[in-house]
């Protein structure tokens, strides 16, 4: 199932405009590149906190906190 | 493109503006760099990543709202046009499902255009992104950069570095080389953040005093700076138009002679920015050097003050006057820099504030000054070019654009927990866990090799 509107190059380029497959659909692709943005944002917000918290958990004694204090 | 001579200043202007993305890449890696260079060991792979990914997400977001932005907003809207004024068929056509979005055989400049505003909007987030350095959340960080890369620096754009914005009818507002669109608003971005996000640990003593929070690579910090230079070559040539005719301008040039403008569609030459940008740098140094005595950190970074402080008005001021201008800035910024860090207290990691924020403004006022009566536009009934038309504009773009969005947004992460990593983080160092793990690798490829003997 093409989607392409160029279909042979035996064509005067003057007449050419769309190159890129799936003309008509720019509105959908848009949505759907959204959704990924926004779902993107939540998912590394999650992984952020969970990073941070797993790490208080493991590194997060004063004995730790004192080593990396005195390191800089 | 029916014709040669149509055919090769088509593809010249797309080639122009190719270059001018690939030289302004350059600025970003300098930005990583010095980035890089002036956080702590304990800090700097998070720090480049912090950095790194806001050329994604400051991308996506130009495709999705950015441009857009750009083309709708010169107007206002409301002040002097509606939606899209004075050209809505563009607007029209940069929405993410536009006409002129995607690949065409008749449009070969819209893609490279497209390309050199959304470099500069990186520049903007990368601006911030020093600042804020050792402290803050990527995921806040991130909502930052789209919020100055896509929303705030289109919206100043489109005001007053647009050949139609209501700044330059009505204000007379000049900027050819981006001293207050770019970095005053980023500057006062930074600044909106930092009085929200606070210090570092360790930054002031009980007596509020500040220490010094060494670099821990002063080497990358200036080659960084070196690199920002180079790249900033690109930045200013993607301020111009690089050739059209008076007939496309459609104002009030008369005859047939084929010129660069900058955005403003107001005659300039490459010849004369390129001396500018090279009489200001040097003042900026010159100046550094003698203000810091001689500090490498400060004189690198006073080369850059002093090229955004004239970068105003670099298309028309004498080489002397870029020169002279270039070097009060730097002389101000420092200043303001430091009597800023004691009196407030605010931790500006990489000095973007001062460099950036108080260098830009200055620079527009300046130019109102020193420009007072030139026309700033073209068309008929702009502006001319006033002190108070500048003034105005260096307000909107570090105060009403640049900081008042950021401490608004910065209030609300912060009141969600989400600004500011949590303290044992921030002692431990955000690559703790990284290093830890990396140390565990090493000593198991050791204990593997001493097994073998």
């Amino acid at each position: 199932m093409s989607t392409t509107p160029i279909d042979s190059w035996a064509v005067d380029l003057a007449d050419v405009t769309f190159i890129y497959p799936g003309v008509g659909t720019e509105v959908a692709m848009t949505v759907f590149a959204v959704i990924l943005w926004l779902g993107w944002h939540v998912w590394q917000v999650k992984l952020e906190n969970e990073t941070f918290e797993q790490e208080i958990k493991d590194h997060g004694t004063e004995d730790k906190i004192r080593e990396a204090i005195d390191g800089g | 493109m029916d014709t040669e001579v149509a055919a090769i200043t088509t593809i010249f202007t797309e080639f122009y503006y190719f270059v001018t993305v690939a030289l302004m890449f350059l600025i970003h890696i300098g930005f990583c760099m010095y980035e890089v260079g002036a956080s702590r060991r304990k800090n700097h792979m998070h720090t480049l990543m912090k950095n790194s990914m806001l050329i994604p997400l400051v991308t996506i977001t130009w495709f999705f709202f950015g441009w857009w932005i750009y083309w709708a907003f010169a107007g206002g809207p409301g002040i002097t046009g509606g939606i899209g004024h004075p050209a809505p068929e563009f607007a029209e056509a940069y929405t993410p499902w536009g006409e002129s979005m995607g690949p065409r055989l008749d449009d070969r400049i819209s893609g490279v255009f497209w390309a050199a505003f959304l470099l500069f909007a990186w520049t903007a987030a990368s601006i911030v992104s020093g600042a804020v350095i050792e402290r803050i959340r990527s995921f806040a960080f991130w909502l930052f950069a789209i919020l100055i890369g896509s929303v705030t620096w289109s919206i100043d754009a489109a005001w007053g570095w647009s050949y139609g914005g209501w700044m330059v009818e009505i204000l007379g507002y000049h900027d050819a080389y981006a001293s207050g669109v770019i970095h005053a608003i980023a500057g006062g971005t930074a600044l909106g953040i930092l009085v929200v996000l606070g210090p570092r640990l360790g930054k002031f003593r009980e007596d509020g005093t500040p220490r010094e929070i060494l670099p821990h690579n002063p080497w990358l910090v200036c080659i960084g700076l070196f690199l920002i230079y180079t790249g900033f070559w690109g930045f200013y040539v993607a301020c111009n138009v690089p050739i059209i005719s008076p007939e496309t301008i459609d104002g009030q040039i008369t005859g047939t002679t084929l010129t660069a403008t900058t955005i403003y569609l107001t005659p300039t030459t490459l010849g004369a920015i390129t001396i500018n940008f090279l009489m200001s740098l040097s003042g900026g140094m010159l100046v550094g050097y003698m203000v810091s005595k001689g500090d490498a950190f400060w004189t690198y970074s006073g080369g850059l003050a002093g090229i955004i402080t004239a970068s105003a008005g670099n298309d028309l001021y004498h080489p002397i006057q870029a020169l002279v201008i270039a070097g009060a800035g730097t002389w101000a910024m420092y200043k303001l820099h430091f009597w800023v860090e004691r009196k407030f207290k605010i931790d500006d990691a990489v000095g973007a504030v001062a460099v950036h924020g108080y260098a830009g403004f200055l620079g527009v006022v300046i130019a109102g000054f020193v420009l007072w009566g030139h026309p700033s536009s073209p068309y008929e009934g702009f502006a001319v070019i006033t002190p108070w038309g500048q003034f105005v504009g260096a307000i909107i773009m570090f105060w009403v654009l640049g900081f008042f969005p950021a401490w608004v947004l910065a209030k609300i992460l912060a009141s969600m927990d989400l600004l500011r990593i949590p303290r044992e983080i921030e002692i431990l160092g955000l690559d703790f866990a990284t290093t830890q793990e990396s140390e565990a690798a090493r000593q198991d490829v050791i204990a593997a090799k001493k097994a073998l003997v």
